[in-house]
Protein backbone atom coordinates (compact mmCIF):
# COMPACT_ATOMS: atom_id res chain seq x y z
CA UNK A 1 0.00 0.00 0.00
CA UNK A 2 2.82 2.00 0.46
CA UNK A 3 4.63 1.78 -2.28
CA UNK A 4 1.23 1.79 -4.20
CA UNK A 5 0.70 5.30 -2.99
CA UNK A 6 4.03 6.52 -3.64
CA UNK A 7 3.49 5.57 -7.08
CA UNK A 8 0.53 7.96 -7.81
CA UNK A 9 3.05 10.59 -7.04
CA UNK A 10 6.03 9.69 -9.23
CA UNK A 11 3.60 8.95 -12.46
CA UNK A 12 2.61 12.59 -11.88
CA UNK A 13 5.99 14.13 -12.13
CA UNK A 14 8.06 13.85 -15.70
CA UNK A 15 10.69 11.41 -15.40
CA UNK A 16 14.40 12.06 -15.60
CA UNK A 17 16.94 10.59 -16.74
CA UNK A 18 18.76 10.37 -13.04
CA UNK A 19 22.36 9.03 -13.10
CA UNK A 20 22.59 7.94 -8.79
CA UNK A 21 26.37 8.50 -7.47
CA UNK A 22 25.73 7.38 -4.07
CA UNK A 23 24.03 4.45 -3.30
CA UNK A 24 25.30 1.46 -0.64
CA UNK A 25 24.80 -1.80 -1.22
CA UNK A 26 24.60 -3.74 1.41
CA UNK A 27 27.40 -7.67 1.49
CA UNK A 28 27.41 -9.46 4.67
CA UNK A 29 31.24 -10.99 5.32
CA UNK A 30 30.07 -14.06 4.23
CA UNK A 31 29.39 -12.51 0.58
CA UNK A 32 33.32 -11.35 0.48
CA UNK A 33 34.27 -15.36 1.62
CA UNK A 34 35.16 -16.43 -2.29
CA UNK A 35 37.07 -14.09 -2.80
CA UNK A 36 39.44 -13.97 0.44
CA UNK A 37 42.07 -16.48 1.02
CA UNK A 38 41.65 -19.11 3.70
CA UNK A 39 44.75 -16.97 5.39
CA UNK A 40 42.50 -14.18 5.37
CA UNK A 41 39.29 -15.68 5.69
CA UNK A 42 40.68 -17.09 8.93
CA UNK A 43 42.26 -14.04 10.18
CA UNK A 44 38.77 -12.53 9.77
CA UNK A 45 36.94 -15.34 11.61
CA UNK A 46 39.69 -15.42 14.60
CA UNK A 47 40.55 -11.41 15.33
CA UNK A 48 37.89 -9.63 13.20
CA UNK A 49 38.48 -5.92 11.86
CA UNK A 50 40.20 -3.29 13.33
CA UNK A 51 39.15 0.00 12.14
CA UNK A 52 41.08 2.87 13.92
CA UNK A 53 38.53 3.60 16.82
CA UNK A 54 37.93 2.34 20.30
CA UNK A 55 35.42 -0.26 19.43
CA UNK A 56 35.91 -3.30 17.90
CA UNK A 57 32.41 -3.43 16.20
CA UNK A 58 29.85 -1.01 15.75
CA UNK A 59 30.70 2.94 14.97
CA UNK A 60 32.24 6.11 17.62
CA UNK A 61 28.60 7.42 17.31
CA UNK A 62 25.11 5.56 17.53
CA UNK A 63 22.83 6.27 14.76
CA UNK A 64 19.93 8.00 14.45
CA UNK A 65 18.08 4.88 13.17
CA UNK A 66 19.03 1.39 13.10
CA UNK A 67 22.14 0.95 10.21
CA UNK A 68 21.34 4.78 9.63
CA UNK A 69 18.89 3.38 7.45
CA UNK A 70 15.68 4.78 5.85
CA UNK A 71 13.13 2.55 8.23
CA UNK A 72 11.01 1.54 4.96
CA UNK A 73 14.64 0.08 3.31
CA UNK A 74 14.52 -2.74 5.43
CA UNK A 75 13.91 -5.78 2.82
CA UNK A 76 10.86 -7.70 3.41
CA UNK A 77 11.94 -10.71 3.05
CA UNK A 78 14.61 -10.44 5.79
CA UNK A 79 18.18 -9.41 5.65
CA UNK A 80 19.99 -5.58 6.05
CA UNK A 81 18.94 -2.55 3.80
CA UNK A 82 19.83 -2.86 0.19
CA UNK A 83 21.22 -6.65 0.47
CA UNK A 84 18.16 -7.55 -1.30
CA UNK A 85 18.83 -6.89 -5.39
CA UNK A 86 14.83 -7.30 -5.94
CA UNK A 87 13.67 -5.21 -3.14
CA UNK A 88 16.36 -2.72 -4.01
CA UNK A 89 15.00 -2.21 -7.40
CA UNK A 90 11.27 -1.88 -6.51
CA UNK A 91 12.22 0.65 -4.00
CA UNK A 92 14.67 2.50 -5.61
CA UNK A 93 16.34 1.45 -8.98
CA UNK A 94 13.21 0.68 -11.13
CA UNK A 95 10.73 3.07 -8.83
CA UNK A 96 12.75 6.30 -10.45
CA UNK A 97 13.97 4.92 -13.04
CA UNK A 98 17.95 5.26 -12.41
CA UNK A 99 19.58 4.78 -15.36
CA UNK A 100 23.17 4.10 -13.59
CA UNK A 101 24.05 3.87 -9.96
CA UNK A 102 27.31 4.02 -8.30
CA UNK A 103 27.87 1.73 -5.44
CA UNK A 104 29.78 2.61 -2.33
CA UNK A 105 30.42 -0.05 -0.33
CA UNK A 106 31.13 0.93 3.23
CA UNK A 107 31.49 -2.37 5.47
CA UNK A 108 32.60 -4.78 5.39
CA UNK A 109 35.28 -3.43 2.63
CA UNK A 110 38.31 -3.24 5.19
CA UNK A 111 39.02 0.28 4.34
CA UNK A 112 41.12 2.04 6.73
CA UNK A 113 41.65 -1.25 9.06
CA UNK A 114 45.01 -1.09 11.14
CA UNK A 115 46.19 -3.82 9.85
CA UNK A 116 47.21 -2.80 6.23
CA UNK A 117 47.99 -6.35 3.97
CA UNK A 118 44.19 -7.47 5.39
CA UNK A 119 42.33 -3.96 3.95
CA UNK A 120 44.11 -5.10 0.87
CA UNK A 121 42.44 -7.82 0.80
CA UNK A 122 38.97 -6.87 1.71
CA UNK A 123 39.43 -4.21 -0.92
CA UNK A 124 40.01 -6.71 -3.67
CA UNK A 125 37.46 -8.86 -2.11
CA UNK A 126 34.92 -6.01 -1.51
CA UNK A 127 35.43 -4.99 -5.54
CA UNK A 128 34.70 -8.45 -6.93
CA UNK A 129 31.75 -8.75 -4.90
CA UNK A 130 30.71 -5.46 -6.01
CA UNK A 131 30.90 -6.88 -10.02
CA UNK A 132 29.69 -10.59 -9.05
CA UNK A 133 27.24 -10.10 -6.47
CA UNK A 134 25.73 -6.77 -8.19
CA UNK A 135 27.20 -5.51 -11.66
CA UNK A 136 26.66 -8.84 -13.25
CA UNK A 137 23.30 -8.79 -12.43
CA UNK A 138 22.15 -5.59 -12.45
CA UNK A 139 24.17 -3.61 -14.72
CA UNK A 140 23.27 -0.18 -13.94
CA UNK A 141 25.14 -1.06 -10.83
CA UNK A 142 28.27 0.78 -11.35
CA UNK A 143 31.34 -0.72 -8.57
CA UNK A 144 33.88 1.82 -6.69
CA UNK A 145 37.67 0.52 -6.76
CA UNK A 146 37.82 0.35 -3.46
CA UNK A 147 41.05 0.65 -1.96
CA UNK A 148 43.18 0.40 1.23
CA UNK A 149 43.75 3.94 1.35
CA UNK A 150 46.39 4.25 3.86
CA UNK A 151 48.76 1.91 2.53
CA UNK A 152 49.30 3.59 -1.08
CA UNK A 153 51.16 1.25 -2.69
CA UNK A 154 48.75 -1.51 -2.00
CA UNK A 155 46.21 0.78 -3.14
CA UNK A 156 47.95 1.23 -6.51
CA UNK A 157 47.97 -1.77 -6.97
CA UNK A 158 44.07 -2.13 -7.05
CA UNK A 159 43.87 0.74 -9.43
CA UNK A 160 45.65 -1.02 -11.77
CA UNK A 161 44.23 -4.17 -11.45
CA UNK A 162 40.88 -2.59 -12.78
CA UNK A 163 42.25 0.22 -14.85
CA UNK A 164 40.19 0.09 -18.03
CA UNK A 165 37.35 -2.06 -16.56
CA UNK A 166 33.98 -0.02 -17.18
CA UNK A 167 32.35 -1.94 -14.38
CA UNK A 168 34.20 0.60 -12.29
CA UNK A 169 33.26 4.03 -12.16
CA UNK A 170 35.70 5.84 -9.42
CA UNK A 171 38.38 4.70 -6.86
CA UNK A 172 36.73 5.25 -3.59
CA UNK A 173 38.38 6.74 -0.33
CA UNK A 174 37.13 7.80 3.00
CA UNK A 175 37.07 11.82 4.14
CA UNK A 176 38.52 10.48 7.68
CA UNK A 177 42.26 9.54 6.74
CA UNK A 178 44.86 8.95 9.26
CA UNK A 179 47.12 11.92 7.67
CA UNK A 180 45.77 14.80 5.77
CA UNK A 181 45.01 13.66 1.55
CA UNK A 182 47.32 15.88 0.33
CA UNK A 183 50.30 13.85 2.17
CA UNK A 184 53.12 11.77 0.32
CA UNK A 185 51.77 8.84 1.35
CA UNK A 186 48.51 8.89 -0.48
CA UNK A 187 49.92 10.34 -4.14
CA UNK A 188 50.11 6.53 -5.42
CA UNK A 189 46.77 6.71 -5.35
CA UNK A 190 46.51 10.32 -7.54
CA UNK A 191 48.76 8.44 -9.72
CA UNK A 192 47.34 5.49 -10.53
CA UNK A 193 43.79 7.28 -10.69
CA UNK A 194 44.91 9.93 -13.12
CA UNK A 195 46.68 6.62 -15.53
CA UNK A 196 43.44 4.86 -15.31
CA UNK A 197 41.52 7.45 -16.08
CA UNK A 198 39.17 7.41 -12.84
CA UNK A 199 37.81 10.31 -10.89
CA UNK A 200 38.91 9.53 -7.04
CA UNK A 201 35.05 9.85 -4.59
CA UNK A 202 35.76 11.08 -1.62
CA UNK A 203 32.89 9.39 0.76
CA UNK A 204 32.38 11.12 3.86
CA UNK A 205 33.02 8.65 7.25
CA UNK A 206 35.98 6.49 7.84
CA UNK A 207 37.35 6.35 11.01
CA UNK A 208 41.26 8.25 11.52
CA UNK A 209 42.31 6.88 14.83
CA UNK A 210 41.99 10.74 15.62
CA UNK A 211 38.87 12.66 17.10
CA UNK A 212 36.42 13.76 14.79
CA UNK A 213 36.82 17.73 15.70
CA UNK A 214 40.76 19.50 16.69
CA UNK A 215 39.47 19.70 19.93
CA UNK A 216 38.81 16.19 20.66
CA UNK A 217 35.62 14.06 20.57
CA UNK A 218 32.59 15.77 20.27
CA UNK A 219 29.70 14.16 22.48
CA UNK A 220 26.52 13.87 19.92
CA UNK A 221 26.07 11.86 16.56
CA UNK A 222 24.72 15.48 15.00
CA UNK A 223 28.53 16.82 15.85
CA UNK A 224 29.82 13.86 13.61
CA UNK A 225 27.66 14.56 10.88
CA UNK A 226 28.13 17.99 10.56
CA UNK A 227 31.82 17.93 11.08
CA UNK A 228 32.18 16.59 7.66
CA UNK A 229 32.15 19.80 6.72
CA UNK A 230 35.61 20.84 8.46
CA UNK A 231 37.19 17.36 7.69
CA UNK A 232 36.16 18.26 3.83
CA UNK A 233 37.65 21.62 4.24
CA UNK A 234 40.75 19.95 5.69
CA UNK A 235 41.07 17.75 2.84
CA UNK A 236 40.61 19.62 0.18
CA UNK A 237 43.23 22.63 1.80
CA UNK A 238 45.41 19.91 2.01
CA UNK A 239 45.17 18.56 -1.67
CA UNK A 240 45.80 21.89 -2.45
CA UNK A 241 48.41 23.51 -0.55
CA UNK A 242 50.53 20.34 -1.20
CA UNK A 243 50.45 20.46 -4.78
CA UNK A 244 48.71 17.61 -5.60
CA UNK A 245 46.88 18.92 -8.63
CA UNK A 246 50.07 20.39 -9.71
CA UNK A 247 51.59 16.77 -9.71
CA UNK A 248 48.21 15.08 -11.52
CA UNK A 249 46.81 17.85 -13.47
CA UNK A 250 44.53 15.17 -14.57
CA UNK A 251 42.95 14.40 -11.53
CA UNK A 252 39.17 14.84 -10.43
CA UNK A 253 38.24 14.59 -6.52
CA UNK A 254 34.65 13.63 -5.95
CA UNK A 255 33.52 14.95 -2.92
CA UNK A 256 30.56 12.34 -1.45
CA UNK A 257 28.02 13.25 1.06
CA UNK A 258 29.77 16.10 2.24
CA UNK A 259 27.39 18.94 1.58
CA UNK A 260 28.77 21.90 -0.49
CA UNK A 261 27.71 25.81 1.27
CA UNK A 262 31.35 25.37 3.04
CA UNK A 263 32.80 25.66 -0.65
CA UNK A 264 32.30 28.89 -1.72
CA UNK A 265 33.67 29.98 1.61
CA UNK A 266 36.20 28.26 1.72
CA UNK A 267 37.67 29.50 -2.19
CA UNK A 268 37.16 32.69 -0.59
CA UNK A 269 39.29 32.22 2.71
CA UNK A 270 42.16 30.50 0.64
CA UNK A 271 42.44 32.95 -1.76
CA UNK A 272 42.58 35.79 0.54
CA UNK A 273 45.37 34.44 2.62
CA UNK A 274 46.78 33.40 -0.07
CA UNK A 275 47.06 36.67 -1.84
CA UNK A 276 49.27 37.55 1.29
CA UNK A 277 51.52 33.94 1.96
CA UNK A 278 52.06 32.64 -1.61
CA UNK A 279 55.12 32.70 -1.60
CA UNK A 280 54.96 29.56 1.59
CA UNK A 281 53.90 27.44 -1.51
CA UNK A 282 55.23 28.78 -4.46
CA UNK A 283 54.12 25.57 -6.19
CA UNK A 284 50.76 27.06 -6.77
CA UNK A 285 50.81 28.67 -10.02
CA UNK A 286 47.08 29.60 -9.73
CA UNK A 287 45.14 31.08 -7.10
CA UNK A 288 43.57 28.05 -4.59
CA UNK A 289 39.93 28.65 -5.91
CA UNK A 290 41.05 27.92 -9.04
CA UNK A 291 42.40 23.83 -8.40
CA UNK A 292 38.68 24.00 -6.33
CA UNK A 293 36.90 24.88 -9.86
CA UNK A 294 39.38 22.79 -11.98
CA UNK A 295 39.66 19.64 -9.77
CA UNK A 296 36.60 19.54 -7.47
CA UNK A 297 32.84 17.86 -8.16
CA UNK A 298 30.68 17.51 -5.45
CA UNK A 299 26.99 15.39 -4.77
CA UNK A 300 23.93 16.58 -4.14
CA UNK A 301 23.07 15.11 -1.30
CA UNK A 302 22.78 16.14 1.58
CA UNK A 303 21.89 19.38 0.22
CA UNK A 304 21.57 22.39 2.40
CA UNK A 305 18.39 23.81 3.28
CA UNK A 306 18.63 27.45 3.55
CA UNK A 307 15.86 29.67 4.69
CA UNK A 308 15.75 32.16 1.92
CA UNK A 309 16.14 29.57 -1.44
CA UNK A 310 18.39 31.84 -3.19
CA UNK A 311 20.98 31.82 -0.41
CA UNK A 312 21.18 28.00 -1.74
CA UNK A 313 20.92 28.80 -5.59
CA UNK A 314 23.86 31.45 -4.68
CA UNK A 315 26.07 28.98 -3.18
CA UNK A 316 25.21 26.60 -6.29
CA UNK A 317 26.20 29.56 -8.95
CA UNK A 318 29.85 29.58 -7.27
CA UNK A 319 30.85 26.10 -7.16
CA UNK A 320 29.38 26.32 -11.00
CA UNK A 321 26.52 24.08 -12.47
CA UNK A 322 28.35 21.55 -14.17
CA UNK A 323 29.60 20.21 -10.42
CA UNK A 324 26.94 18.78 -9.05
CA UNK A 325 25.89 15.12 -9.63
CA UNK A 326 23.00 13.91 -8.07
CA UNK A 327 23.15 11.54 -4.96
CA UNK A 328 20.65 9.80 -3.32
CA UNK A 329 22.44 8.05 -0.73
CA UNK A 330 19.72 5.01 -0.77
CA UNK A 331 19.71 3.07 1.68
CA UNK A 332 20.38 6.01 4.65
CA UNK A 333 18.16 7.85 6.42
CA UNK A 334 19.69 10.92 5.19
CA UNK A 335 18.61 9.63 1.39
CA UNK A 336 17.43 12.21 -1.11
CA UNK A 337 14.32 11.57 -2.88
CA UNK A 338 15.02 12.07 -6.97
CA UNK A 339 11.41 13.46 -6.87
CA UNK A 340 11.66 16.15 -4.76
CA UNK A 341 16.12 16.79 -3.92
CA UNK A 342 16.59 19.63 -5.89
CA UNK A 343 15.40 23.66 -5.47
CA UNK A 344 12.44 24.10 -7.69
CA UNK A 345 13.51 27.01 -8.60
CA UNK A 346 16.37 25.20 -11.18
CA UNK A 347 15.71 25.57 -14.70
CA UNK A 348 15.27 22.35 -17.39
CA UNK A 349 18.88 22.66 -18.57
CA UNK A 350 20.68 22.83 -14.69
CA UNK A 351 18.47 19.98 -13.69
CA UNK A 352 19.26 18.13 -16.29
CA UNK A 353 23.07 18.37 -16.10
CA UNK A 354 22.88 17.80 -12.29
CA UNK A 355 20.58 14.61 -12.65
CA UNK A 356 22.39 13.35 -15.24
CA UNK A 357 24.48 15.43 -17.68
CA UNK A 358 27.34 16.27 -15.28
CA UNK A 359 27.81 12.67 -14.28
CA UNK A 360 27.57 11.05 -17.39
CA UNK A 361 30.25 14.46 -18.83
CA UNK A 362 32.85 13.25 -15.64
CA UNK A 363 32.32 9.22 -16.09
CA UNK A 364 32.16 8.58 -19.52
CA UNK A 365 29.22 6.75 -19.57
CA UNK A 366 27.60 6.40 -23.15
CA UNK B 1 -15.31 16.24 1.49
CA UNK B 2 -17.34 12.35 1.81
CA UNK B 3 -17.60 10.40 4.28
CA UNK B 4 -15.34 7.39 3.85
CA UNK B 5 -15.43 4.00 6.23
CA UNK B 6 -11.52 3.08 6.34
CA UNK B 7 -11.43 0.14 9.00
CA UNK B 8 -13.78 -1.15 11.96
CA UNK B 9 -12.83 0.29 15.25
CA UNK B 10 -11.33 -3.09 16.81
CA UNK B 11 -8.22 -2.97 13.84
CA UNK B 12 -7.08 0.11 14.96
CA UNK B 13 -6.33 -0.86 18.38
CA UNK B 14 -4.68 2.10 20.98
CA UNK B 15 -1.18 2.98 19.86
CA UNK B 16 -1.72 1.26 16.42
CA UNK B 17 -2.09 2.95 13.07
CA UNK B 18 -3.48 1.99 10.20
CA UNK B 19 -2.42 3.00 6.54
CA UNK B 20 -5.51 3.96 4.10
CA UNK B 21 -6.14 5.05 0.84
CA UNK B 22 -8.92 7.17 0.40
CA UNK B 23 -9.89 8.52 -2.78
CA UNK B 24 -6.20 8.03 -4.45
CA UNK B 25 -4.31 9.75 -1.27
CA UNK B 26 -2.81 7.80 1.22
CA UNK B 27 -4.01 8.78 4.77
CA UNK B 28 -2.69 7.28 8.25
CA UNK B 29 -4.74 6.69 10.86
CA UNK B 30 -3.65 6.89 14.46
CA UNK B 31 -5.41 5.64 17.76
CA UNK B 32 -3.72 7.34 20.42
CA UNK B 33 -5.90 6.21 23.60
CA UNK B 34 -8.91 5.43 21.91
CA UNK B 35 -9.14 8.54 19.88
CA UNK B 36 -8.65 9.26 16.26
CA UNK B 37 -6.15 11.16 14.42
CA UNK B 38 -5.87 10.62 10.55
CA UNK B 39 -3.06 12.54 8.77
CA UNK B 40 -1.94 12.77 5.26
CA UNK B 41 1.22 9.68 4.91
CA UNK B 42 3.27 12.02 3.19
CA UNK B 43 5.64 13.83 5.06
CA UNK B 44 5.54 17.69 4.64
CA UNK B 45 9.54 17.73 4.67
CA UNK B 46 10.34 14.85 1.60
CA UNK B 47 7.81 12.95 1.00
CA UNK B 48 9.02 9.81 3.25
CA UNK B 49 5.90 7.72 4.12
CA UNK B 50 5.02 8.82 7.75
CA UNK B 51 3.18 4.95 8.14
CA UNK B 52 6.60 3.80 7.88
CA UNK B 53 8.14 6.15 10.94
CA UNK B 54 8.01 4.90 14.49
CA UNK B 55 6.13 6.31 17.21
CA UNK B 56 7.85 8.27 20.24
CA UNK B 57 7.09 10.47 23.12
CA UNK B 58 8.23 13.92 23.34
CA UNK B 59 11.56 14.69 25.33
CA UNK B 60 11.77 18.17 26.40
CA UNK B 61 14.71 20.34 28.22
CA UNK B 62 14.03 23.40 30.71
CA UNK B 63 17.61 23.15 30.94
CA UNK B 64 20.75 21.35 29.75
CA UNK B 65 21.01 18.33 32.57
CA UNK B 66 17.06 18.23 32.81
CA UNK B 67 14.77 16.25 30.40
CA UNK B 68 10.96 15.37 30.79
CA UNK B 69 9.84 12.68 28.54
CA UNK B 70 5.88 13.27 28.21
CA UNK B 71 3.19 11.42 25.70
CA UNK B 72 4.42 8.63 24.80
CA UNK B 73 3.73 7.28 21.09
CA UNK B 74 1.83 10.35 20.47
CA UNK B 75 4.81 11.74 18.05
CA UNK B 76 5.25 10.00 14.66
CA UNK B 77 9.14 10.46 13.27
CA UNK B 78 9.57 10.23 9.58
CA UNK B 79 11.59 6.79 8.51
CA UNK B 80 13.46 9.11 6.55
CA UNK B 81 15.21 12.11 7.59
CA UNK B 82 13.56 11.96 11.27
CA UNK B 83 11.88 15.00 11.46
CA UNK B 84 9.12 14.72 14.51
CA UNK B 85 5.65 15.33 14.09
CA UNK B 86 2.58 15.68 17.02
CA UNK B 87 0.02 13.12 15.75
CA UNK B 88 -2.80 15.23 17.49
CA UNK B 89 -1.92 18.72 15.24
CA UNK B 90 0.16 17.51 12.41
CA UNK B 91 2.52 19.82 13.52
CA UNK B 92 6.38 20.01 13.33
CA UNK B 93 8.31 20.22 16.30
CA UNK B 94 11.06 22.16 14.61
CA UNK B 95 9.27 24.28 12.31
CA UNK B 96 5.38 23.80 13.40
CA UNK B 97 4.55 27.45 11.34
CA UNK B 98 5.42 25.62 7.99
CA UNK B 99 5.80 22.21 8.00
CA UNK B 100 3.05 20.48 8.94
CA UNK B 101 0.83 17.68 7.90
CA UNK B 102 -2.63 17.96 6.77
CA UNK B 103 -4.72 16.57 9.00
CA UNK B 104 -8.28 15.12 8.03
CA UNK B 105 -11.44 15.11 10.16
CA UNK B 106 -12.55 11.70 11.50
CA UNK B 107 -14.76 10.11 13.65
CA UNK B 108 -16.37 7.31 15.10
CA UNK B 109 -20.13 6.06 14.25
CA UNK B 110 -21.83 3.21 14.48
CA UNK B 111 -22.83 0.58 11.92
CA UNK B 112 -26.59 1.46 12.36
CA UNK B 113 -26.28 4.80 11.17
CA UNK B 114 -24.02 4.07 8.45
CA UNK B 115 -25.47 1.63 6.40
CA UNK B 116 -28.30 4.54 5.77
CA UNK B 117 -25.70 6.50 3.75
CA UNK B 118 -24.17 8.36 2.43
CA UNK B 119 -20.88 6.97 3.25
CA UNK B 120 -18.56 5.60 1.17
CA UNK B 121 -17.16 1.36 2.50
CA UNK B 122 -14.78 0.19 -0.76
CA UNK B 123 -13.68 -2.66 0.61
CA UNK B 124 -16.31 -4.05 3.65
CA UNK B 125 -19.66 -5.01 4.02
CA UNK B 126 -21.01 -2.85 7.50
CA UNK B 127 -22.40 -4.69 9.95
CA UNK B 128 -25.27 -2.90 12.08
CA UNK B 129 -23.34 -4.20 15.43
CA UNK B 130 -19.75 -2.76 14.86
CA UNK B 131 -18.17 0.96 14.76
CA UNK B 132 -16.89 2.39 12.21
CA UNK B 133 -13.49 4.58 11.71
CA UNK B 134 -14.63 7.17 9.25
CA UNK B 135 -12.27 9.93 7.69
CA UNK B 136 -13.63 13.29 6.15
CA UNK B 137 -11.40 13.15 3.18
Amino acid sequence: MNIEARQLLGEQKARATIIDVDIHPKASVEDLRPFLSQRWWDHLQTYGTRGRQGFAKGFPYPKSQPLASRRDSWPPGGGLPASDLDFMRRQHLDFYGIEYAIMNPLSPTGQGDQNDEFSAAMAFAANEFQLEGWNRRDPRLLASVVVAYEDGEAARAEIKRRAGDRRFAHVLLRSRTCELMGKKRYWPIYEAAQEAGFPVGVHVFGTSGRPASNSGWPSFYIEDMTEHASCCQAQVTSLIMEGVFERYPGLKIVMIEAGFAWLPALGWRLDKIWKRLREEVPHLRRSPSEYIRDHLWVSTQPMEETENPEHLLDLMNWVGWDRFMFASDYPHWDFDDPLVALPPALDEARRTKIYSGNARALYRFA
Amino acid sequence: MAGHIVATVDQIPPGQRKLVEVGGRAIVVYNLGGEFFALNNRCPHRGGSLADGIQTGLVESTMPGQYNCSRPGEMVKCPWHGWEFDIRTGKSWCDPSRLRIRQYPVSVRPGSRLVEGPYVAESFPVRLEDDYIVVEA
